[in-house]
Formats: structure tokens, C-alpha cells, sequence
């Protein structure tokens, strides 16, 4: 399963109750309403889990972290070798 | 609604004075204004007084089945009686009155404690059997109602309020040094304890048998704890309709009396959504209660009015002015029976004044709603803490916290402090208390004020250890947001809100809250 994959099952299960289909890999998550802030919190606290990273203050950036994209980009700078 | 009291003889017949059982119901009138009863024999005194709801002609208490050897003695509701009544009939019972009392009654003689499981409701009552000479007392699942008793000179006396018991002239009136620690730790005492020594609290959730002159308590139920693999799979909108006709439900048969119900309003999410199911589901013509404040921090007038208007109901209001909260103080300490640490119950005490001037004996409120769905700060903080904790140095991870307190992070200069007093305990996560940890270091800082023969008479007691041997068996292995709603729900809300900002205030002046929130199926 490659970055997208499991980042975009986390989001469906955990707050969009198994329905993404409005999801797309660009979706923004903070625009559309699908995370807010605490939901950021869960996003960041299962990558730092999933792929065993710390996520530092300045990484915590949209750039980084608000679409399945950007996520994934994100992952693949922090651990190039994992996919 | 009702006041209760008994003296129960525990080393065999004696004379019980009529006076005192009579003098014990009396200090309860303001729970039961609308008549009393008594029952007494050489074994045991049973009194109570009345605040007629259902069957107000002839509910009169203490009731007894068709052979009078089981009599009760009760204070509350159960609202499902009228199915429970139905089946009892079924079985051969003969009802001689429309009473939920007598349905209790006839459902514990075919089925004992057992039959607490099949209540829904918020009660708390004493059975007499009068041929094997047993009591058996129960409170409701998360303890609505109060229910408190003492074991002294081989007596076993019980009441709603302790001040019935206080009326006994050979029963010691003495603060109870534990307690006052763990009020001044928890908000309020851990279960079973009062304030008082030697005055104990039946436990909600719990029941007590009387027999041979022992007496013995035991748990039926318990806030429930579901693991991942026992969770829903349904979908949000199964979810939502699940819940949606729950609610319903639990307003239906809240809505049960003879006599006409009103809502409690405050604006807020919870009493909104009750009020709103209450006029679209049953009655249009609900009269809503709120509070207003003189401070406009705390007021909350706008949302009300825009709710009632919304609703179309006739909505009442009082406010509740920093002098009325100062005159009505000492009132409302003497009807809490404990010390409290914030003045929230006294604006409730106006508030069910102004109900009872306007007619009603029985209210809606939305109670509840925030322990069982999780809308607490607390639980958020606990989030946020424990993703912060995972990188105790960043700058960012405490932002969180501002967007959950805006209202205590308005000071720049405060900030660092602020920050500071979150960040402890920090490296805590594991501990079971992790959540409220916090709150209880903060608050038992005012025992710096006990006196130096209170703090010797302490000692190294820790609330904390008394805690976690009661908590349940697996609660360690639970996840975070499970703990804390545990401890919010059993400590906070069984034994401060639902007491001292509950039926204490409510019951000041005749009124009858209800609790569709706190439904046991919703639970």
C-alpha cells in the first residue's frame, strides 16, 4: 500500500465515517471542512506512529500536511526509502 | 418527586418513636410539600413526603402489595411503569393504584434486585418485608436521587438529605476530615462518603440489603466501557437516526405525569436540542426556563431568547445578579449539604424558585449530554496534551490549547504561565488519571488553608490511591477518551452536578428535574 493509500483510509475511518468519495488526492483538508484543528492533531500523531518520524514545529505547515498529496509528498522527503 | 426516611432496628423489636420518624420527614417538606405517610411497627419506621406527579389522588405512600407484608417507600420516577405495570397485571397482580410506586414494588416481589435492571429512571426507595424483616434500599444507575444512611447504636437510619438524619438527637454532627480532603481534591467526595462523619451515601448504581442486623452493598450497574471490537460499524446516519430515536424516546416517556412538564433552556446546544424535540416531537405549548446573568461574560440571554423565539415557546427568565447569588449563598450550602467551590449551583436555586412560582413541578433538562458525547474541554485538553507530550519542546503542539481556551489566553503576558501550567504532568500519559490530573493539583491547592489539626488529622491519606481501588478492574487497559469520560461521568457528574447543581437545587423548591440525556439506553 503506498503513502496515499493508508494516509487516505485514515481520513475515511477516522472523519469521514467510511465515505470518501468527496475526497481527492488535492482536497484540502482544512478548506473542505473534512479536519480541523484537533483533527490536524490525529493526522500528525498517526503519521508519527505509522512511519515511526518525528514532525517538527516548522514542518507543521500546509505545505506538508493539507491534502493526501501533500501528506504523501511530505512522508516521502521524511523517509525517501519507504513506499 | 420525594423526600424518604426510616429507622430501622438492628438488634431485634424495639419501640421506634413516632415523633422522630415524623420530625425526619418534616426537614424534607420542601421535597414533598403535598402530603405525607408513615409506616411503623417494633422493627421499623418508614416515612415520606410527597410531591404528587403521577396518580395525585391516590399514589399516597408508604405503599404495600396485596398481602401487606412488602411496604414501600419512595423518591423518584421510573418512566416505563406503564409497560412494566401491563406485564405485572399479566402475571396475576392486582394494582389498587396508578401509581409507578406500586410498580416497583410488585416487580421487586416477583423479582428482587433484579428488578432494578428493568427500570428506567431516577429513583431511590426502601422496601419493608414485613414477614422475613428485611429492608432493601436502591438508587438509580448514575445517582439522580439521593439516598444516604448511617449504622448507629443498633439502629440503621436512612434518608434523602442528611439533614433528616441530623433531626435524631443522639446522632453526631462532625465534618469528616477525609472528606473534606477529597472535596477539596476531587469537587466532591468519592462514593459512599458524605461530608459528614459517619454519614454514608448509597452509591449510585448500587443496592443495600438489610438483614439479621447486617447490612451489605452491592453494584447492579456501572457506567458501561465498550472496546473497539464491541463499538458500532454502523454509519454516521445509522448512528445519527439510532441516537435521534432514542432521544425521542426518552423524552416520550419523560414527558409521563399528571401534571404539566416544562424545559430548562440555557441557550446552549443540549437544552436546545431537548426543547426543540419536546415542541416538534410533543407538546407545542412547553414553557421554557433560563438564567440570566448581570455580567455579560456569563450571560447567555441572547441565544436563549433567539431559541424561544425560534421555538415559539413561552420563555420565562431570571437573572441571577451577583446580589441575589450573594443572598441566596447560605441557602444553597444548607440544601447541598457539602462544601462546594463555585457559586453555579445558586443561580439554579433562583431558577427552580422561578418554576415554582409559575406553576410547574416538573422540568426537562439537558444534563448529561456532555459526559456521554464527549463535549467537555477536559476531553479535548486530554488530546491535546497527549499529542503535545509526544514533543514536549514544540512551540506550536500548546497553540492548540489557545483555540480551546481563547477566553483564559486573552493576556499575552499570561500566556507562558498558562502554557506552563498545562504542560505538567506532561510526561504522565500512562497514568490513569492523566485527564483530570490537572484539575485535581490545581484545586488541592486550597488545602493550604486547613488548619494545622485538619492537615494532622488527614495525614498521608491520598484520595488518589482510594480512586484507583475503586476503579474497574480493566481501566487501565482502556483508551484515553474511555478514562476520562469515566471519571468525569462518576465523579462529576454522579456526585457533584447531578447532586449539588441537580436535584438539591431543584428540590429546594418542589421541582422535579428530568434527564432524557441520561436514559440508560442513551447512556
Amino acid at each position: 500500500m503506498n503513502h496515499v493509500e493508508t494516509i487516505h483510509g485514515f481520513i475515511v475511518e477516522n472523519f469521514l465515517f467510511g465515505d470518501g468519495g468527496q475526497l481527492t488526492n488535492e482536497t484540502s483538508f482544512l478548506d473542505s471542512g473534512i479536519i480541523d484543528s484537533t483533527g490536524i492533531l490525529e493526522l500528525i500523531t498517526f503519521l508519527e506512529e505509522t512511519y515511526n518520524i518525528t514532525i517538527a514545529d516548522d514542518e507543521l505547515t500546509p505545505e506538508n500536511l493539507d491534502s493526501l498529496n501533500n501528506v504523501a509528498k511530505f512522508i516521502k522527503q521524511k523517509i525517501p526509502c519507504a513506499e | 418527586m420525594c423526600g424518604i426516611a426510616g429507622i430501622c432496628n438492628l438488634s431485634g423489636p424495639g419501640r421506634i418513636s413516632l415523633n422522630s420518624i415524623k420530625h425526619m420527614v418534616s426537614v424534607q417538606k420542601h421535597r414533598g410539600p403535598d402530603e405525607t405517610g408513615i409506616y411503623i411497627d417494633d422493627h421499623i419506621a418508614l416515612g415520606q413526603a410527597r410531591l404528587s406527579i403521577i396518580d395525585l389522588s391516590s399514589g399516597a405512600q408508604p405503599i404495600h402489595n396485596e398481602d401487606k407484608t412488602l411496604w414501600i417507600i419512595y423518591n423518584g420516577e421510573v418512566f416505563n411503569y406503564p409497560e412494566l405495570r401491563d406485564s405485572l397485571i399479566k402475571n396475576g397482580h392486582r394494582f389498587y393504584t396508578t401509581s409507578d410506586t406500586e410498580v416497583i414494588l410488585h416487580l421487586f416481589e416477583d423479582k428482587g434486585p433484579a428488578c432494578l435492571n428493568e427500570l428506567n429512571g431516577q429513583f431511590a426507595f426502601a422496601v419493608w418485608n414485613a414477614v422475613t424483616k428485611e429492608l432493601f434500599l436502591a438508587r438509580d444507575r448514575i445517582g439522580i436521587r439521593p439516598l444516604h444512611y448511617t449504622v448507629q447504636n443498633n439502629r440503621f437510619i436512612f434518608a434523602s438529605e442528611i439533614k433528616s438524619i441530623f433531626t435524631l438527637p443522639d446522632i453526631e454532627r462532625r465534618l469528616d476530615p477525609i472528606a473534606m480532603d477529597q472535596i477539596f481534591t476531587f469537587w466532591t467526595t468519592l462514593k459512599g462518603r458524605t461530608a459528614f462523619k459517619d454519614i454514608n451515601e448509597l452509591p449510585p448504581g448500587c443496592f443495600a440489603k438489610i438483614s439479621n442486623g447486617k447490612v451489605s452493598i452491592k453494584k447492579y450497574w456501572d457506567i458501561p466501557f465498550y472496546s473497539p471490537d464491541e463499538q458500532t460499524d454502523s454509519g454516521i446516519d445509522d448512528i445519527v437516526q439510532d441516537i435521534s430515536d432514542l432521544l425521542h424516546d426518552a423524552i416520550r416517556i419523560r414527558l409521563r405525569a399528571d401534571v404539566p412538564v416544562g424545559c430548562y433552556l440555557s441557550g446552549g446546544l443540549d437544552s436546545s436540542g431537548l426543547t426543540a424535540k419536546v415542541v416538534g416531537d410533543f407538546n407545542s405549548d412547553v414553557k421554557s426556563f433560563g438564567i440570566r446573568f448581570e455580567e455579560d461574560a456569563f450571560d447567555e440571554g441572547d441565544y436563549q431568547n433567539l431559541m424561544a423565539s425560534h421555538l415559539n415557546v413561552d420563555h420565562k427568565e431570571i437573572t441571577a445578579t451577583n446580589r441575589r447569588i450573594g443572598e441566596a449563598f447560605p441557602d444553597v450550602i444548607r440544601h447541598c449539604e457539602k462544601p462546594i467551590l463555585r457559586t453555579a449551583p445558586t443561580p439554579l436555586f433562583l431558577l427552580s424558585k422561578l418554576v415554582n412560582e409559575s406553576g410547574l413541578k416538573v422540568v426537562l433538562t439537558g444534563e448529561g449530554a456532555d459526559e456521554f458525547f464527549g463535549g467537555y474541554n477536559i476531553f479535548r485538553e486530554t488530546k491535546v496534551r497527549r499529542f503535545w507530550a509526544r514533543q514536549p519542546d514544540s512551540q506550536s503542539r500548546p497553540k492548540l490549547l489557545e483555540q480551546l481556551y481563547p477566553y483564559i489566553f486573552t493576556n499575552p503576558r499570561l500566556k507562558q504561565s498558562l502554557q506552563a501550567f498545562f504542560a505538567r504532568g506532561l510526561e504522565n500519559t500512562d497514568n490513569p488519571f492523566f485527564s483530570h490530573m490537572i484539575r485535581w493539583a490545581n484545586t488541592s491547592k486550597i488545602k493550604n488553608f486547613f488548619s494545622e489539626d485538619l492537615k494532622e488529622q488527614i495525614g498521608s491519606y491520598s484520595g488518589r490511591d482510594e480512586l484507583r481501588e475503586m476503579l474497574p478492574a480493566s481501566f487501565g487497559k482502556w483508551d484515553y477518551f474511555s478514562r476520562a469520560q469515566y471519571l468525569e461521568a462518576s465523579l462529576f457528574l454522579s456526585n457533584y452536578l447531578l447532586s449539588s447543581q441537580g436535584d438539591r437545587m431543584a428540590m429546594a423548591h418542589s421541582l422535579e428535574i428530568r434527564l432524557p440525556y441520561l436514559d440508560p439506553r442513551i447512556m
